[in-house]
């Protein structure tokens, strides 16, 4: 059985990719300039859309990757925005140094929620994760410090003197309220960059490779050593701590804050998966493509009323029909374009001789 | 020193004994078959083996550690590697992928490292063809052949197949049988369950009949074929 095998190689990268590279350096540069040249209400409109997107990557990473289908993930944010309010009007902290803290304990809070949540499986993970968020709206409704139940307001003063805002006003010469939005908006273009970057990043990795083994068969993932306990762990403290800052970082924008809005399943969970969903789940370019989709959709059908989430629940259910890999999948398999390819391939020919497994192999 | 050792395992799912103090060993290199009529508990001992399933009480030593205990992703580290019977593919990964998963963690290697071994598994086992297809299009037979080379990709020193010639035709059971026997020769140890006994025997050097959960008996093939109890037990419900 010794037979000289000539050197294989594996590929990743694909030739639309370098490509695509130009033209996103070209879009991030107009994204980071934007502030300067669009007005406030669009500045507002592309930060939910940023910050969105940063809750849909990291949603598909949990349950598109991960395995782990979250209804829950709206704890996070509400936990996040919960922890930054208090870090500000409690502790006195200045509400971009709150926004890292608040990942911080989101991260943490992550862990004894796995504790619980980890024990169960499939749909009764998704319904345990949606206890514990109610669980923990309820106790921070009791947070009489923070407003209960009505919740409360940042003081005017803090998001006016964030670090920053003095320097954005100076050097742009905008008024406060648009040098605060145009900070948080390079926050959140910050944050979804670096989100997309790291989830790449690690989709690459072989740690990537064993997760999507854990995804597609978590029995025989562990029989050949992967660790899926506790692969699947640290992805969920991750992804808790990025989407805890996220939670944060729309807070602060928001300067106002109630137990209802900030764990509220349909604004942070519900419409992230629809955007996964139809995006194309599995994917990095799924949620990129969704959260356009959802942002133009919402802005078509705003005025509708409870019509708007008639045609939302409509277009969610024909994509899982006819197209289960969403419009990305869609698009990708008709054209073979992968914005961000992580499938490994393996080029160079086979052996002189013929393999074993003839014409049946 | 052996390098597999089962110890008076035992295991019962309710009033059922499927495993019945099961004693025996697999050394260094050796291969061994097994047989037996369905629901003699081949599958569970096999579950046992791998660590899918604990034993009621018993020990099982693997390389002279007690491994009893051991998850099977601790067991695959340590040298074990498995076929599954309905094979278990990662059906969104392509084929070399999911041997890349095998080979860089089983045999705790990094990727690049493993690439070269997983490509030379994969023209070993004849799959090469389909290194980069989607693991959830191919046919019964090539996932069959994918469970081996998986299994074979964390480069174990004991590997478990089971059942992986059943639905083979004549000439796909000769390559088979002979793609086991070359990596028998290469030192590694072979636990295999089967039904196409002649596959087995012209592998394995000794053969352990199972029936009830009990060893019927542990020996050469063709002494073992010949006593009575066996003939009785195993052929009479074969033919």
């Amino acid at each position: 059985m010794s037979i000289a095998i000539p050197s294989f190689k594996v590929e990743t990268r694909s030739g639309t990719s370098s490509l695509a590279a130009l033209a996103a350096f070209a879009g991030l540069a107009l994204a980071i300039a934007a502030p300067l040249v669009v007005s406030r209400g669009v500045v507002q409109d592309l930060f939910f859309i940023l910050t969105t997107l940063v809750l849909a990557q990291n949603w598909n990473l949990l349950a598109g990757y991960a395995g782990l289908i979250s209804v829950g993930q709206q704890v996070f944010v509400g936990f996040g925005a919960y922890a930054m309010f208090g870090a500000v009007i409690l502790a006195g902290l200045d509400p971009i140094a709150a926004i890292l803290i608040a990942g911080a304990l989101s991260a943490l809070l992550a862990i004894p929620t796995a504790f619980f949540t980890f024990r169960l499986q499939g749909p009764y993970f998704a319904i345990g994760t949606w206890v514990v968020a109610e669980v923990v709206r309820l106790l921070l409704a009791q947070w009489k410090a923070l407003g209960g139940g009505t919740g409360t307001s940042l003081p005017r003063d803090a998001t006016r003197d964030m670090i920053g805002v003095d320097l954005i006003r100076d050097l742009f010469g905008m008024k406060a309220a648009a040098a605060s939005d145009a900070l948080t908006y390079w926050i959140a273009l910050l944050l979804a960059l670096a989100t997309i970057g790291f989830i790449y990043r690690l989709l690459r990795s072989k740690q990537g490779l064993g997760l999507a083994a854990v995804r597609d068969n978590e029995q025989a993932a562990r029989a050949v050593g992967v660790d899926a306990r506790r692969m699947k762990a640290l992805v969920y403290v991750a992804t808790a701590f990025v989407t805890g800052v996220a939670g944060a970082l729309i807070y602060v924008q928001k300067a106002r804050i109630s137990p209802d809005a900030a764990f509220s399943v349909t604004d942070w969970t519900a419409y992230v998966i629809f955007i996964v969903v139809i995006g194309g789940i599995g994917t990095i370019e799924g949620p990129i493509v969704g959260v356009v989709l959802f942002f133009l959709l919402q802005k078509l059908f705003a005025d509708f009323g409870s019509w708007y989430l008639l045609v939302l629940g409509v277009i969610g259910i024909l994509v899982m029909l006819f197209t289960p890999r969403g419009l990305w999948g869609l698009f990708s398999d008709r054209t073979g374009i992968q914005l961000f390819p992580v499938r490994r391939t393996l080029i160079g020919g086979p052996p002189a001789h013929t393999p074993k497994g003839g014409p049946n192999g | 020193m052996s390098l597999l050792e089962l110890e008076r395992i035992s295991k019962r799912f309710g009033a059922l004994t499927v495993a019945d103090e099961i004693s025996f060993s697999v050394g260094e290199g050796e291969a061994l078959g097994i047989i037996g009529p369905n629901g003699a508990g081949k599958s569970t001992l096999f579950n046992l083996i791998a660590g899918n399933i604990a034993p009621d009480s018993g020990t099982v030593r693997f390389g002279g550690m007690d491994v009893t205990r051991t998850p099977p992703m601790g067991r695959c580290l340590s040298g074990m590697g498995r076929t599954f019977q309905i094979p278990q593919p990662f059906e969104k990964l392509t084929v070399f992928e999911n041997l890349l998963v095998a080979g860089s963690f089983g045999a705790r290697r990094r990727e690049a490292e493993a690439c070269d071994r997983c490509a030379e598994i994969l023209v070993d086992t004849g799959l090469f063809d389909k290194a980069n297809v989607l693991a959830g299009g191919l046919t019964l037979l090539q996932r069959k052949r994918l469970e081996l080379a998986r299994a074979l990709a964390t480069e174990p020193r004991l590997l478990l197949l089971d059942e992986i010639a059943g639905g083979l035709t004549e000439a796909e059971c000769h390559q088979l049988v002979a793609t086991i026997s070359a990596i028998q020769q290469k030192g590694v140890a072979v636990i295999w369950i089967e039904h196409v006994l002649h596959a087995l025997t012209s592998v394995v050097e000794r053969l352990l009949v199972l029936n009830f959960g009990k060893v019927i008996g542990i020996g050469k093939p063709d002494e073992l074929m010949a006593s009575r109890a066996v003939q009785e037990i195993y052929l009479g419900i074969e033919l």
